[in-house]
Parts: structure tokens; C-alpha cells; sequence
């Protein structure tokens, strides 16, 4: 018979205890799609590294508090959100705001210039790339992380139907960002 | 029905097609979009449109790779530094030495030891100056240091001491000097000069850090 793993809730309340080895069996199973949200949301590796350490540090620090009201990946993505913003916020007070580092990070984003080339998927992912934050940080949490309307709207803290209306638009654009891609979808 | 028309109001059904996509709509949701799909050829024309994004934004996300195995590594050593702060209070060299036991074989290459022993020495040297009072404080300069790259560095008032060796570990920098009456500290970055540019970023990434306060280049 094939050994269960144990549920993430679990795990949770041995961390709670002090339990080093559940931390490492959390981070292994959270720590790349967590990394991936975060890299999505500030397009810069190092600082999507150190967004990393500090959730699972702080999930080491309040495990205890975790009251199992949303699935464990769900409170994961909150808190990388919050540092993930509160570093992005940290960086506007340097000087260097989102755009900016957008602009230098990922310079061919432009659908206009630099697609002409490619096949639709390639096209398509690239203005997945190019949507703005909220917009990228809504499709990535409905399709990649697979989350439902309320976990969406419990991880960003908007209510739930700002949630959906903003899927909608999000969609839409990223349909415009094709149309000028050269990728006629019919819709918008 | 789904209008072209750009500017009218989404349906609540045309809101919901992601998460039908995705697979997690609610059952009694799931049903109304299934029923409203058999009648609605446009509709269902959007369904596929979505499960192009579902499949693509899954491919784009899938190659943005995976974070380094150094990630695991600072995060334990962190978990360590303060399991054995909540444990002794002031038992950071029983921190040490746990830290030291639990590293791989690889990191503990005769090569590395001579920098080990070297944080080791700045952990203990850390201990001592957030045990002392402030006054006591003068200085913590060390003869032979004047050579290299160097910047200055404040850290918020709750940085710890292992969290200042660990800082200083992942930059594998140096404590030259300090705190000043500020409470700043001058850190050797490399024995040779780096170029302007590599300075600039390591201190950009320094002033990321949750434990900085300020960190600017020393010229």
C-alpha cells in the first residue's frame, strides 16, 4: 500500500511544533509555484529568491496562527503577495518604481515590435508577459494557481465580483494585445 | 448570448468561463454554465478561447524555471538562528554550531572552512556588540582593512545577530568597521575593487534586504 502524504494542514500544525523536516517537505511542495507568483509579479529573480526565504520564514514564525479557513497554498500566495508589493512599494522609494524596472527588465515586450516571427503560442505568451500587474497577477492566480473566485478575491482582498469583472477585463486585453500581436481571436 | 459589441456589460456567465476552464467553479455554477453552453454556440466559441489561455498562461509560467537550492539552504539556516535564539538566550554559538553540523559536504570543503571561521569570528564579534550598551560601543575596526570595495550598512533595530552573519555570509562580505555614532557599519565587499555598475547592484540588492535599513556604496 502506498504511503499517503500528509495534507498540508498537517504539515502546518508539526511546523507549529518546531518540526524542521515538515518546513522542508512545505517548501518543497509550495516553494516553486510560490516563486513562479512572485518572479510573475516583480520580473526579478534575485528579489523573487528573497520573497521566498522571507514567506517560508514567516510561515516557520505563525504557523500556530494558521486557522485553516483557506487551504495552506492560498495563505502562502497572500503573504508572498504582501512582501511582493511591499517590495515593489520599497523600490518606488528608491527611485526605481515597477514601470521602470518593467521597461528594463523586459524590453521586447512591445507586441508590435517584436513578434512577427513567432507561432500564436509564442505570441500569445508574450503578451501574457506584456498585461500589467493586476491584470497578469489575476490570470496567473485563476489558471496557473487554479484558484476560485473566493480564494482569488481572499488572496488580492478584493470583493468577489471586482474578482471576476477583473478576469474579464484582463482577458479582454490580453485579446487586444493579440489583435496587435497579429493574432486575430475574434473577440474582443 | 455573447455581444462583439466592445462596450456592453459582461454577462455573470461570460465572468465565469475562466473558472469553468480551470475546473473550479462550484457545482450549482458549473451546472449553469454547462446548461447555457448548449444553447449558446457563441458562448461556447469563448470556452475555447479560454482554454487557449488556460493552456498557454500554464506553458508561460511553467518555463519561468525554479528557485536555487541556496534558497532552502538560507531558510534553515535562518529557522536554525532563531530556534536557538528562542531556546538560550545569547546561546548564538550553540546556533553556530548546529548551523556548521547541518551544512552539505560540499560547502564544507576544506576551501570553504577558512571563510566559515571568519563569519564565525564576526558572529561572536555581532553578539558582543548588541550585548553592550551603545556607549560602550567604539568601534570595531580592524587594522589591514584598507584595501577593496566597501559600502556602509545600517540594519533595523530588530536584526539579530545571526540574521548580520547570514546577511554578511550571502555577500560574502566583511565587517571593517563600526557601528559609527549612527549605527552604521563599513562592510568589505571584495579585496579588489569591483567595477561601479557591480557596486551599484549589490547595493541595490543589500537595501532590499527585510534586516537593512540603509546600505549605500563606500567610495
Amino acid at each position: 500500500m502506498a504511503m499517503q502524504a500528509p495534507a498540508d494542514e498537517a504539515l502546518i500544525g508539526r511546523i507549529a511544533r518546531g518540526d524542521r523536516l515538515a518546513m522542508q517537505v512545505l517548501f518543497a511542495r509550495h516553494h516553486v509555484q510560490i516563486y513562479r507568483f512572485v518572479l510573475r509579479l516583480l520580473r526579478d529573480e534575485m528579489a523573487a529568491e528573497d520573497v521566498i526565504g522571507e514567506v517560508f520564514l514567516d510561515v516557520w514564525r505563525q504557523a500556530d496562527r494558521f486557522e485553516g479557513r483557506s487551504a495552506v497554498s492560498t495563505w502562502l500566495i497572500a503573504i508572498a503577495r504582501f512582501k511582493a508589493l511591499s517590495m515593489l512599494r520599497k523600490r518606488r522609494d528608491v527611485g526605481l518604481d515597477e514601470e521602470t524596472a518593467e521597461a528594463i527588465e523586459e524590453p521586447s515586450d512591445d507586441p508590435e515590435r517584436a513578434v512577427a516571427k513567432q507561432d500564436k503560442g509564442e505570441k500569445l505568451r508574450r503578451c501574457l508577459a506584456s498585461l500589467s500587474r493586476e491584470h497578469r497577477e489575476v490570470i496567473d492566480l485563476v489558471y496557473y494557481h487554479e484558484k476560485s473566485v473566493e480564494e482569488v478575491a481572499r488572496i488580492v482582498g478584493i470583493p468577489q465580483n471586482t474578482v471576476k469583472t477583473r478576469m474579464f477585463y484582463a482577458r479582454k486585453k490580453l485579446g487586444e494585445l493579440c489583435r496587435m500581436a497579429g493574432i486575430d481571436r475574434g473577440w474582443p | 448570448m455573447i455581444a462583439s459589441d466592445n462596450a456592453r456589460e459582461p454577462t455573470e456567465l461570460e465572468m465565469l468561463l475562466p473558472w469553468y476552464a480551470a475546473g473550479t467553479l462550484r457545482r450549482r455554477d458549473r451546472q449553469r454554465v454547462e446548461e447555457a453552453l448548449r444553447n449558446d454556440a457563441d458562448l461556447a466559441r469563448q470556452v475555447d478561447l479560454v482554454r487557449e489561455e488556460f493552456s498557454e498562461t500554464i506553458h508561460f509560467n511553467e518555463t519561468l524555471g525554479a528557485p536555487p537550492p541556496r534558497v532552502l539552504d538560507r531558510l534553515m539556516a535562518s529557522i536554525d538562528a532563531e530556534t536557538a535564539r528562542k531556546r538560550v538566550p545569547g546561546a548564538i554559538a550553540n546556533w553556530l554550531t548546529g548551523y556548521f553540523a547541518n551544512l552539505s559536504p560540499r560547502t564544507l570543503a576544506m576551501a570553504a572552512s577558512f571563510a566559515v571561521l571568519a563569519i564565525a569570528l564576526q558572529g561572536f564579534m555581532l553578539v558582543d556588540i548588541f550585548t553592550k550598551p551603545q556607549s560602550e560601543i567604539s568601534g570595531y575596526g580592524l587594522s589591514g582593512e584598507h584595501h577593496g570595495t566597501f559600502a556602509t550598512v545600517r540594519f533595523v533595530r530588530q536584526a539579530n545577530a545571526g540574521e548580520i552573519t547570514n546577511f554578511l555570509q550571502d555577500y560574502q562580505a566583511t565587517l571593517v568597521d563600526g557601528p559609527t555614532p549612527g549605527g552604521v557599519y563599513k562592510v568589505r565587499l571584495g579585496v579588489t575593487s569591483l567595477a561601479k555598475e557591480e557596486l551599484v547592484r549589490i547595493v541595490q540588492r543589500m537595501r532590499r534586504e527585510r534586516i537593512v535599513e540603509t546600505a549605500d556604496a563606500d567610495e
